[in-house]
């Protein structure tokens, strides 16, 4: 392998920036300044982070490198920069969720995800914006600022996990580790031409990651290839005795089947209700074309029907909100974070009102009351048991269709990138964004999106999301490393190199 | 200051006279486990405020609970021996409410799948026509978390309203509790409160038995809400009350007295009982309104998403059943008839708190009246002085074996063996240190004894003449003296007969 070129090194992705350290091409301590002095130059204009801690970066970048230098055996990303989505706890370092209630508050334990990063010698960066508690498709809400979209600083870079897919696309970190409770990861991957996995639930550990909606949040990897991704996806997954939810059993080999790539004879389901109206041309377009390739690479492709899908989005708005309300209680100024009006008068009450008034912002405002009114007595059965229900649904509808299908496949989004305040003031139209995301959620299988190509309408990336069954993630890889193939391979390089030059 | 008016009632049998009384009582317990219900900290009574916690029973962002297995088979355990059915799937539910001892602002419960459920205990109370037992139906016995402990400084009630501030201690936070709710209790008229109190008493001894809690009520591990409802006979149900936080066997009796006496008068006014929580008084005995619950509080219960559902075996329930130790009414009766003692008899052992003590010191070789007087008597005096449980007081069964030994030999009197077990209570040692470092020795040798009750005739001869003269009860100052040279070691009833014997007076 030729040296990489120190003005190259952002540009890498992670596997061949180990492969040079492996080699002693470069050392980590070269490539994390490489992307430190990276998000210096660019990040305020892009706005990925909320926190960068350059000494401890580089401190552990130094000491992976003299552990390789004595010798040791390193993981396969061991010395590899990555961003941290907000949401997850690191010892001492400040975790904000992107809302100003927790602003100064440093959780004194580390997630079971950094444990896993640490472990694997990876470089933690810093904290990644988000929309507030996860909660958006743009960033736009998170009590910081939005983060922008490297495509076009104009536009949104997706959300809730915008500032991990930006930093990714800004080159401003080879990896990035996100949270999708409804297309958090997807999304923001699709609108960045980046990808972007959620495994199946109960795949990765949710200890550490501050709770959005418990049965819907999964913890998954942010990358700007697929083999990245399941590297990733391997260093992070795994059963956590301390998540009761955590799942008791291998991983799937993700690496191997990345790796692999080949998808001859494997069936291919379009999924009927996933791309009809409301997904613009230029996304319709680029997905029948990757629809195209993937016959041309040996699968069989057929149409199948998800009928409760429709029922998705409506009973994710009562789930979400009403895990999120009561998930979002603990928010109350007594403990850690924001306290507002205590004045040495106000009542316990009035200080906690207080705020969670000045510490939320509107959106989660919103939603907390959705969820609170929805899980009310009286109403209880009528919302949240009758979403349950869909829930129950939507999940025999995917194992009816995993019965004719290995995979199924959609666009990732409707559209592509909006811009800035476009959608702000129509939480509708905003929610619809996670249309072909959230019926995984529900059921807690696992998806990927990988991007296909820009649309011709506005130059902006189109992703293609593949869902497969539980515990089928390595399938993902499989069709996601055989497709982003072919299409570097049509290109000849892959579509990240477009980005324009910030 | 609190101006409390003073609360009408009827007196007690003449309410009896027009009403039936319907009980409910819920019990939380905590469970004696080493480690909270849903995090791996200690659950040690009385640490540092605030140094037995962690990210988990702090409710801190991204930490996520798990069950603690040892409090399933508890709760398992203890509803078999409330002779209940055992869920086969059950999950826990999330309470959700703002309160400051509450880590998460919400309680981790269980709703309407509850672990142990349709069970019953039967328990027997003494009336004027001997033992009467009740089977008193229960609802449900259910795991949940407990809270934090506030302490409200300033003020003048000691509660959260006029409180300068208040102190969080989140060392119970996450402790396990098992909640008991029993099925409304009907019948018992005016037997009401005894039954009351028979079924916290019951219920304390099984969990005892079951070694699943130490049961302190001084230290808030069994807490009551004692829910009461009057109506003429016949009529349907009235509205209840309920008192919470009832801290002891006899505040439980004292609160459903109060409540009957307060609701008659209220009812017999023309008046409706407001359904309503209730603070009990220790002091006074009486019962005072708190949170009114007209406006029922809507805790917006769903399956907490954060745990998979509870799912115990049938070979596990099968396992543990096998596991019960026996019932303690069982037991009581078995020991009566052991012991060959009454009824009454084996009440006071149980009010004293003394059965396990006694049984262990009857182990030990003592005679069942001895081991029965020791612990009812002399301890029980001491340990009410002292302000301290019957086994806090340092003596064991052991020492009552080796004191009666010693007795049994002549070398210890009833007195002197006193004297060993205050000494044994003061943390002098064992019986053999306390009687060696205080001298105890009975004074045994009769040429001291009659030197020293010579001596006593000398120093008071007109007591000897009296004796003489045949008033023998006059032997007694004669005694008393040589008692008092001897600094009481010697055996009072062998003084006496040496000293009749040596004035050659017939006793």
């Amino acid at each position: 392998m030729a040296p990489v070129m120190d003005s190259d090194l952002v540009r890498q992705d992670a596997a061949t920036l180990a492969a040079a350290m492996r080699a002693g091409e470069v050392t980590s301590v070269e490539v994390t300044q490489a992307c430190l002095d990276r998000i210096e130059a660019v990040d305020d204009r892009v706005h990925a982070f909320l926190y960068v801690d350059r000494q401890s970066a580089l401190d552990t970048a130094a000491s992976i490198d003299a552990r390789r230098a004595a010798g040791e055996e390193l993981g396969p990303l061991a010395g590899v920069p990555l961003a941290l989505k907000d949401v997850f706890t690191m010892h001492g370092v400040p975790t904000t969720c992107g809302s100003r209630i927790l602003e100064g508050w440093r959780p004194p334990y580390d997630s079971t995800v950094v444990e896993r990063l640490r472990a694997a010698d990876v470089v933690i960066l810093g904290k990644t914006n988000m929309d507030e508690f996860a909660m958006g498709s743009s960033t736009e809400h998170s009590g910081y600022g939005p983060t922008r979209n490297p495509w076009d600083l104009e536009r949104i870079p997706g959300g809730s996990g915008g500032g991990s897919s930006a930093a990714l696309a800004a080159f401003e970190a080879p990896l990035a580790m996100g949270t999708d409770t409804g297309g958090s990861i997807r999304q923001p991957a699709a609108v960045t031409g980046t990808v972007g996995v959620k495994p199946t639930y109960g795949g990765v550990s949710r200890y550490g990651l501050v709770a959005l909606a418990s049965s819907l949040d999964q913890a998954g990897p942010c990358a700007r290839s697929v083999m990245d991704a399941a590297l990733l996806h391997a260093a992070i997954a795994g059963h956590d005795p301390r998540d009761s939810t955590s799942i008791d059993a291998p991983v799937p080999d993700v690496v191997s089947a990345a790796r692999n790539a080949d998808i001859r004879g494997m069936r291919i389901g379009l999924v009927r209700e996933l791309g009809g109206e409301g997904y613009q041309d230029g996304v319709r377009q680029r997905f029948d074309e990757a629809v195209a390739i993937l016959g041309d690479l040996g699968a069989e492709v057929t149409e199948v029907s998800c009928p409760h899908f429709d029922y998705a989005l409506g009973a994710y708005y009562l789930i979400l909100p009403s895990e999120a309300s009561s998930n979002l209680a603990r928010f109350d100024g007594m403990r850690y974070g924001l306290r507002a009006g205590d004045n040495g008068n106000a009542s316990v009450e009035e200080v906690m009102s207080q705020t969670r008034e000045v510490g939320f912002g509107g959106e989660v405002k919103r939603r907390i009351m959705l969820g609170t009114y929805a899980l009310s007595s009286g109403y209880y059965d009528a919302y949240y048991g009758q979403a349950q229900k869909v829930r129950t649904l939507i999940a025999r509808d995917f194992t009816a269709a995993f019965e004719q299908v290995d995979v199924l496949i959609s666009p990732t989004t409707p559209t592509t990138a909006f811009r800035l305040g476009e959608k702000i003031d129509d939480p509708l139209a905003m929610y619809l964004n996670d249309i072909a995301t959230i019926p995984v959620n529900l059921a807690g299988n696992c998806a990927m999106s990988v991007p296909v190509g820009l649309s011709p309408a506005d130059g902006l990336p189109v992703g293609l999301q593949i869902m497969a069954p539980a515990l089928g993630d390595d399938r993902l890889y499989r069709v996601g490393a055989a497709l982003e193939a072919a299409l570097i391979d049509r290109w000849g390089h892959a579509l990240i190199e477009e980005v324009p030059a910030l | 200051m609190n101006t409390r008016q003073a609360i009408a009632r009827m007196d007690f049998a003449k309410a009896l006279e027009s009403f039936e009384p319907v009980l409910g009582l819920e019990t939380h317990v905590e469970l004696g486990t080493a480690s909270k219900m849903f995090c791996s900290c200690a659950t040690e009574f009385g640490g540092e405020p605030n140094t037995q916690v962690c990210p988990v029973c702090l409710g801190l962002p991204g930490s996520l609970p798990v069950v603690n297995a040892v409090a399933v088979e508890s709760t398992i355990r203890m509803g078999l021996a409330l002779h209940c059915d055992i869920a086969s799937w059950c999950r826990f539910a999330r309470k959700n409410y703002f309160y400051p001892d509450m880590p998460k602002d919400y309680q981790i419960s269980q709703y309407d799948e509850p672990l142990c459920f349709d069970g019953y205990l039967d328990v027997v109370v003494a009336t004027d026509d001997g033992p009467r037992e009740f089977r008193v139906e229960i609802e449900r016995v259910h795991m949940e978390e407990d809270t934090g402990k506030l302490t409200h400084t300033g003020g003048e009630t000691g509660r959260i309203h006029g409180a300068d501030y208040s102190l969080v201690d989140y060392n119970r936070a996450g402790i396990p509790l098992i909640e008991k709710v029993t099925k409304p209790i009907v019948g018992t008229g005016a037997l009401a409160p005894e039954v009351a109190r028979a079924y916290v008493t019951e219920l304390r001894d099984l969990m005892r038995a079951l070694g699943v809690s130490d049961v302190r009520m001084d230290q808030g591990s069994l807490r009551c809400d004692v829910n009461v409802s009057l109506a003429p006979p016949g009529e349907p149900w009235g509205t209840r009350s309920e008192t919470k936080n009832v801290n002891s066997l006899r505040s439980v009796e004292r609160a459903v007295h109060f409540e009957i006496e307060r609701q008659a008068a209220v009812l017999s006014d023309g008046e409706r009982v407001v359904q309503e929580t209730r603070h009990f008084h220790e002091d006074t005995g009486e019962t005072t309104p708190g949170r009114s619950k007209e406006h029922a509080e809507d805790y917006r219960y769903f399956p907490e998403p954060d745990l998979v559902p509870v799912a115990p075996s049938e070979a596990w329930i099968a396992e543990l059943r096998g596991t019960l130790p026996e019932v303690p009414s069982v037991r009581r009766a078995r020991l009566r008839d052991e012991w060959g003692i009454s009824d009454l008899d084996m009440q006071t052992l149980v009010n004293a708190e003394a059965l396990d003590l006694v049984e262990s010191t009857i182990a030990e070789g003592v005679d069942q009246s001895a081991a029965r007087k020791w612990w009812t008597g002399e301890f029980t005096r001491i340990a009410n002085e002292q302000g301290r449980a019957l086994d806090e007081l340092g003596i064991t069964p052991a020492h009552i074996g080796r004191v009666e030994a010693l007795i049994a030999e002549g070398a210890l009197t009833d007195k002197l063996a006193r004297q060993v077990f205050e000494g044994i209570i003061a943390g002098e040692g064992d019986v053999d240190a306390v009687v060696a470092d205080r001298g105890l020795v009975v004074v045994g040798d009769d040429s001291t004894l009659m030197a020293a009750i010579e001596q006593a005739l000398a120093d008071q001869p007109d007591v000897a003449e009296k004796i003489r003269g045949g008033k023998v009860q006059a032997a007694g100052a004669i005694v008393g003296a040589v008692m008092k040279a001897t600094k009481g070691q010697a055996d009072a009833a062998k003084v006496r007969s040496l000293l009749l014997a040596h004035l050659g007076v017939e006793g």
